[in-house]
């Protein structure tokens, strides 16, 4: 079974996943953070693959995304640095991109060498859906590959609707009208934006994402959802000293310190 | 303006392709605001009050219709027939307000507060500016630091109009960095705020609304050269290519015509394969950039490549869908002037004929000498923009 369908249906509650960019602080970190982060108790990992033009990330990942790509980075060296990762990590894992460099790569060799390292879903933000549906949707179930659709403040009932009955794996729940790394914190209309999904009763889990940062707003965020993503907070922390195994520990330590215990998931 | 049903072709499909082009690959968070355009766009600009309006603006604050001139000189000088369309005596200076009193019409009825835009050389910015300060709209202009300082005349008439300008710092600091820095705040303000973008380019309904905005050029180039030769069509409509508008324009109501030859003319920079030019046809492949399936110009590893052009107006990597089609389709042919070519050619026509263009229209007659028109044949070239935004890059070649 899929890791990430597989890990939801044993752990529903307080999932964390954690976003950060391939080749970044160095080119050669990509799977040493990953095994940190598995170590360190993060739940499922996405990994961002670098682009010139991230359109929705705010400048934390942006300057992720350049330093990665003047690092040398590329999906091919990716999938060369993940080729031996499922020797040592088990959690899920996704990869997470601008279409792109994808539909460069081509579509099925991509999705051939994401089944090949153990790669277990998508989240490619600017692929329209028709297209998913049209085009690539079968490749992707071929290689045992979930695709997570995002959705926002914005986004109306009935589309959630229609990205819950296409969707696998989870639903990418935007906290804010915002790029990412956005630092406006949890604000009251959002619990009443979370409340409304939760009230849908959606067939797929759902994870919080866009301005969790700490240990209070991922509580706030499991409340309404199956756990949360944390991005720019972690990016932030490897700009800001560099990546270091304990570091890493002590950064998902405190934020999963305090499972919330009441879920009303 | 156009009918909706077109049967041609070159148009876009229900689907918001050209062919292979086109669609809408935008991020989630962009989803309900390009979704309501495309939902609203063609009946709102269909109305009768919506017509009355642009035509009004365009006949009495733009100064529609520009004339189509017969340029002697220049025509004796290659051996043929050429008549400019003088989209450089438009007020502001270009084509681009064609488009933005379009699209502010557009947003005044969807009931938003905000405009933001991205500018390469400023007269994008201008021209929203200028229609912003005409209806009362906060107008908020991203451009790329590196395109600040090279058309300050533009940033300060864009201050001077009352809009905000805002430097985009990352990447190559021009027209590509300010588009996403556009699309950024636009996902950022999602309820209030029109994104009015400034080219054939962007998700679906963006390239079709501009083209029909701008397609005003090509229907006057029909009315006024069938008055002046007795045959609506010439042989060759020259148009300058960054993401395509006033080249859409000047097609549009040729693209049927298949007795008319369509040119496109790119930036090749300091050549094609100096590692430093725009020439996305001869340099791109297809892919995705600004929300639309198109060429663009990338590395192996789907990278958009940071573009060059003296030019700060065609310093794009991309190039708009219809364009990728026209280009695929051969229905248009497209070519490629160098920097010190455009600049000799905006020197020329000043000479010649009396009028200063813009850089980016001067790499569409840069091309005169090898189009190859004979004696009995008419070109048309679309006069895009005048010099004025440019003097400073001119006054370092005088001499
Ligand atoms: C005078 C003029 N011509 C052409 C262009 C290029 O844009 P487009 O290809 O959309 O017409 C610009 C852009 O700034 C311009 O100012």
């Amino acid at each position: 079974m899929n890791r990430i369908i597989e890990l939801f249906q044993k752990q529903s509650a307080n999932n964390l996943n954690v976003y950060y960019t391939a080749g970044f602080p160095n080119v050669s970190d990509t799977l040493p953070i990953l095994v940190s982060l598995q170590e360190a108790g993060a739940d499922l990992v996405e990994i961002g693959m670098p682009y010139s033009d991230p359109v929705a990330d705010g400048e934390t990942i942006q300057q992720s995304n350049q330093q990665a790509l003047e690092n040398g980075m590329t999906v091919r060296l990716l999938f060369e640095q993940l080729q031996e990762m499922r020797a040592n990590v088990t959690i899920p894992v996704l990869l997470m991109g601008y279409i792109n460099p994808v539909i460069q790569f081509g579509i099925e060799d991509f999705c051939k060498k994401c089944a090949e390292v153990g790669v277990d879903g998508l989240i490619l933000p600017d692929m329209p859906m028709d297209v998913y549906l049209n085009e690539y949707k079968a490749i992707f179930e071929s290689y045992g590959l979930v695709n997570i659709f995002l959705v926002t403040p914005q986004t109306s009932e009935s589309r959630i609707r229609q990205i819950d009955s296409v969707s696998d794996g989870f639903i990418y729940t935007v906290s804010s009208a915002s790029v990412t790394g956005s630092q406006s914190g949890v604000s009251d209309n959002m619990e009443t934006y979370f409340e409304q999904i939760n009230a849908m009763n959606l067939r797929n889990p759902r994870l919080i994402g866009f301005g969790i940062k700490d240990q209070k707003t991922f509580t706030m965020a499991c409340r309404y959802a199956n756990g949360a993503i944390i991005g720019s907070a972690f990016i932030r922390m490897l700009q800001k000293s560099g990546f270091h195994p304990n570091d890493v520990k002590a950064f998902i330590g405190s934020i999963k310190a305090n499972k919330p215990t009441e879920v009303d998931v | 303006m156009e009918t909706l049903e077109k049967s041609s072709t070159f148009q876009v499909d229900k689907n918001g392709y050209y062919g292979l082009f086109g669609g809408a690959f935008i991020p989630e968070m962009l989803y309900p605001n390009v979704e309501e355009l495309r939902n609203t766009y063609l009946s709102i600009i269909e109305q009768p009050d919506f017509q009355r309006d642009f035509n009004h603006l365009l006949k009495n604050y733009v100064g529609r219709p520009t004339p189509l001139y017969l340029a002697p000189r220049l025509s004796e000088k290659y051996g043929t027939t050429v008549y400019l369309k003088r989209e450089d005596l438009c007020h502001t200076g270009a084509h681009k307000i064609n488009n933005t009193i379009g699209q502010i019409l557009l947003a005044q009825r969807l009931g938003k507060k905000r405009i933001v835009a991205e500018t390469g050389a400023g007269q994008h910015g201008v021209a929203t500016a200028t229609v912003c300060a005409l209806m009362g709209v906060e107008c908020i202009v991203y451009m790329g630091e590196h395109d600040i300082e090279r058309q300050a005349p533009n940033v300060a008439r864009m201050k001077m109009l009352g809009a905000e300008v805002r430097a985009a710092t990352c990447g190559s600091k021009t027209l590509k960095d300010a588009t996403n820095e556009a699309m950024r705040h636009w996902i950022n303000n999602p309820v209030d705020t029109h994104y009015i973008i400034g080219s054939v380019v962007g998700p679906h309904p963006y390239p079709d609304m501009v083209a029909r905005f701008q397609s005003v050029i090509s229907a006057e180039i029909k009315t006024q050269l069938l008055e002046q030769t007795g045959n609506a069509n010439p042989d060759y409509v020259v148009a300058c290519v960054g993401g395509g508008s006033n080249a859409a324009g000047a097609f549009f109501h040729y693209l049927d015509d298949t007795d008319v030859q369509l040119i496109a003319v790119e930036a090749a920079g300091k050549g094609v394969d100096t590692g430093f030019s725009a020439a996305t046809t001869a340099l791109g492949n297809a892919g995705v950039l600004h929300g639309s399936r198109t060429l663009l110009m990338q590395t192996e590893d789907g990278q958009v490549v940071e573009p060059y052009s003296i030019s700060a107006g065609l310093d794009y990597p991309g190039i708009g869908p219809v364009h990728a089609h026209l280009y695929q389709t051969g229905r248009a042919k497209f070519l490629s002037a160098t920097d010190d070519e455009a600049v000799q050619a905006a020197f020329e026509l000043a000479k010649i004929e009396g009028i200063i263009p813009a850089l980016e229209t001067a790499h569409a007659l840069a091309i005169l000498d090898r189009l190859g028109a004979g004696a009995h044949e008419v070109v048309v070239v679309n006069l895009s923009g005048r010099g004025d935004k440019d003097l400073a890059t001119f006054m370092k070649y005088i001499d």
